[in-house]
């Protein structure tokens, strides 16, 4: 069997607050195949944004072992782990964040600034992460000027554009109406299926969750079930 | 190179709320010119007076005169190459509503003593056979239309003449500075011409200028000057000019510290403008910088973005105010001639540049501290 691409052994997150100490994960095991599209579900406050923001490097662990692609990252520093973030993880949020004073084609260029590529090689892959997404024709138009389900296509652009080991997903579809969502997820599953990405969604929506190839259910901070499609 | 698209993109947003901070800059660094210019003027270009002069005056104050016999003796003194006495002549012209500075010398003494004052051959011979002849500073001709040949009225105050109360010179030479802040308001006359004609004070002097050898034997020279007319009737006081003119102009008020006052009262306030915008800048991007901080940019990169665009805004402001306040400068002393030199000193420049870079990083300072602290996690949470 080979290597997974991400292993977690023994993670627990431990939030202070004041006094009191709230275990958020609590000794959680897991591995993550290469090509995989899992389905991270639960209740609020289960820890699967948790889970999630560790996975992206944005927090670390209190204790246990996370390894992506055969490197630990849950001892890095701060410094690290944004160079880290730069060059495995690709992100795409709920409510798509984008830099509103950016055009579609300059969110989507902001990894790229963090890489050694020069300007017009940098052009190049946002012109294809953008043929990707189907937004071609909308290159040069700031978020406000696109529909929600536009401003997602280039929020997964910007997330696709550095080529990263991992695409995190945090609900989505989550602002967006049924049918939009379901071409969000469209996309998501193509980025898996035909380009053999790694994604990892958060949501709460069990249609959603169905496109993945792995579903995963947290309850208190612990993985409950486990569901493959 | 490529990250300066994105610190300019932030200037698209609140254009009104950017544009009046810049604006508030420009008006203080317009102020901070004049000021400037204001201050220098005060201090009658104390920057450039001679190093090589002293100024010999009554210790009590300069209004008291001195015997003009005290020049001989001065020259005796070691170190010293050559004195020249003046005095201050007070006289109303035309509007009789301040008088400036109009002087009687010797002029073959005091032309030599005084070589930025740069006079036409010609006209420097003129002075020197005419008895009721004067030069007049280029600013001065200019404020009152002065042409060479004319005949230059006076009425007196505290200098009398023998008959009548007005005296009259003949303009004979219009001077020019050789340095820019060298005075050229000031209307010298022949000291000989006064004394014939005053009802008082023959035999006395205002102040002596005397060159010596050598600059860094100054206060020797002076402590001897001092100690040569010690418990005589006119103990004298002698300094170098430099100290002489500050003194002479902090009789009005020190004028450097009101001026210093208000500039530090208008950066104050300035700072707290642009201090407040950039941290209202950084709070209302509390999640783009988070999602910047997700995609990879580190601590360092947000923390120099912040402080970038803060020294922006103030290189633009800085920049066009000192453009600004340099060109109202130029159009000359807001007195209409009363200000002996107004211009806007070259380190004056230098340091309102300095003001600009302080100002663009303190007042970027906390905010980009706040922005580099911020944990993606946090900010992304507070959406």
């Amino acid at each position: 069997m080979p290597n997974p691409l991400v292993r977690l052994s023994n993670v627990n997150k431990v939030f202070h607050r004041g006094s009191e100490d709230i275990r958020v994960l609590s000794d959680l095991s897991l591995q993550i195949e290469e090509g995989e599209f899992l389905a991270l579900m639960g209740p609020s406050g289960s820890g699967k944004s948790t889970l999630l923001n560790l996975l992206a490097g944005l927090d670390r662990p209190t204790s246990g072992v996370l390894e992506v692609a055969g490197e630990r990252i849950d001892s890095l520093s701060r410094r690290e782990l944004a160079r880290w973030r730069s060059r495995h993880v690709g992100f795409v949020f709920q409510f798509y964040n984008l830099l509103p004073v950016l055009s579609a084609e300059r969110n989507i260029e902001l990894p790229l600034l963090l890489t050694n590529l020069s300007g017009s090689e940098r052009r190049r892959h946002v012109a294809t992460a953008l043929e990707i997404v189907g937004l071609s024709h909308r290159a040069k138009h700031t978020p406000s000027t696109l529909s929600g389900g536009e401003q997602q296509r280039v929020g997964i652009a910007r997330a696709i554009v550095t080529d990263p080991t991992l695409i995190l997903a945090d609900e989505p579809t989550g602002d967006l109406d049924r049918k939009t969502g379901d071409g969000i997820l469209d996309l998501l599953q193509s980025l898996n299926r035909d380009q053999g990405k790694t994604i990892v969604m958060v949501t709460h929506d069990p249609h959603a969750a169905e496109r993945a190839s792995r579903q995963l259910h947290m309850v208190d901070g612990q993985l409950s079930s486990e569901m493959a499609a | 190179m490529k990250f300066v698209a994105l610190v300019l993109s932030n200037f698209k947003r609140h254009k009104l709320r950017t544009t009046l901070t810049i604006l508030s800059i420009i008006v203080a660094f317009i102020l901070f010119a004049y000021l400037a210019a204001i201050r220098n003027a005060f201090q009658f270009g104390v920057s450039v007076a001679g190093a090589n002069r002293l100024v010999v005056r009554h210790r009590v104050t300069l209004i008291q005169p001195l015997p003009q016999s005290y020049e001989r003796r001065i020259e005796q003194i070691k170190g010293v190459t050559d004195a020249t006495q003046q005095s201050w002549f007070g006289g109303l012209y035309q509007d009789k509503q301040t008088s400036w500075g109009q002087i009687a010398v010797v002029p073959t003494e005091f032309l030599p003593m005084y070589p930025e004052i740069i006079l036409a051959k010609e006209q420097k011979e003129a002075f020197l056979k005419t008895r009721t002849g004067a030069i007049a500073g280029r600013t001065t001709a200019n404020r009152y239309g002065w042409k060479v040949g004319d005949r230059i009225p006076f009425s007196a105050t505290f200098m009398r003449p023998k008959e009548g109360n007005t005296w009259t010179f003949d303009l004979v030479g219009i001077y020019d500075g050789q340095y820019p802040d060298t005075d050229t308001t000031a209307f010298y006359f022949r000291h000989d011409y006064m004394d014939e004609n005053r009802i008082w004070g023959k035999g006395l002097t205002g102040w002596y200028t005397i060159r010596i050898e050598d600059p860094n034997d100054a206060e020797r020279v002076a402590r001897e000057i001092d100690a040569a007319f010690a418990n005589s009737p006119a103990e004298t006081k002698a300094e170098t000019e430099k100290a002489f003119i500050k003194g002479f102009a902090e009789q009005m008020g020190n004028i450097g510290v009101i001026v210093q006052a208000i500039l530090t009262a208008v950066f104050f306030t300035i700072l707290l403008v642009a201090g407040n915008t950039m941290a209202q800048a950084v709070r209302e991007r509390t999640s783009e910088l988070g999602v910047m901080k997700a995609i990879g940019f580190t601590d360092a990169h947000v923390l120099s973005f912040v402080l970038i665009e803060s020294l922006l805004i103030a290189i633009v402001g800085g920049a066009i105010g000192v453009a600004l306040g340099s060109f109202m400068v130029a159009q000359g002393d807001p007195t209409g001639g009363a200000l002996p030199v107004f211009l806007f000193p070259a380190r004056d420049r230098i340091l309102a540049g300095l003001f600009v870079v302080l100002l663009g990083i303190i007042a970027g300072a906390l905010p980009a501290v706040q922005a580099m602290r911020l944990k993606a996690v946090d900010a992304l949470r507070k959406e």
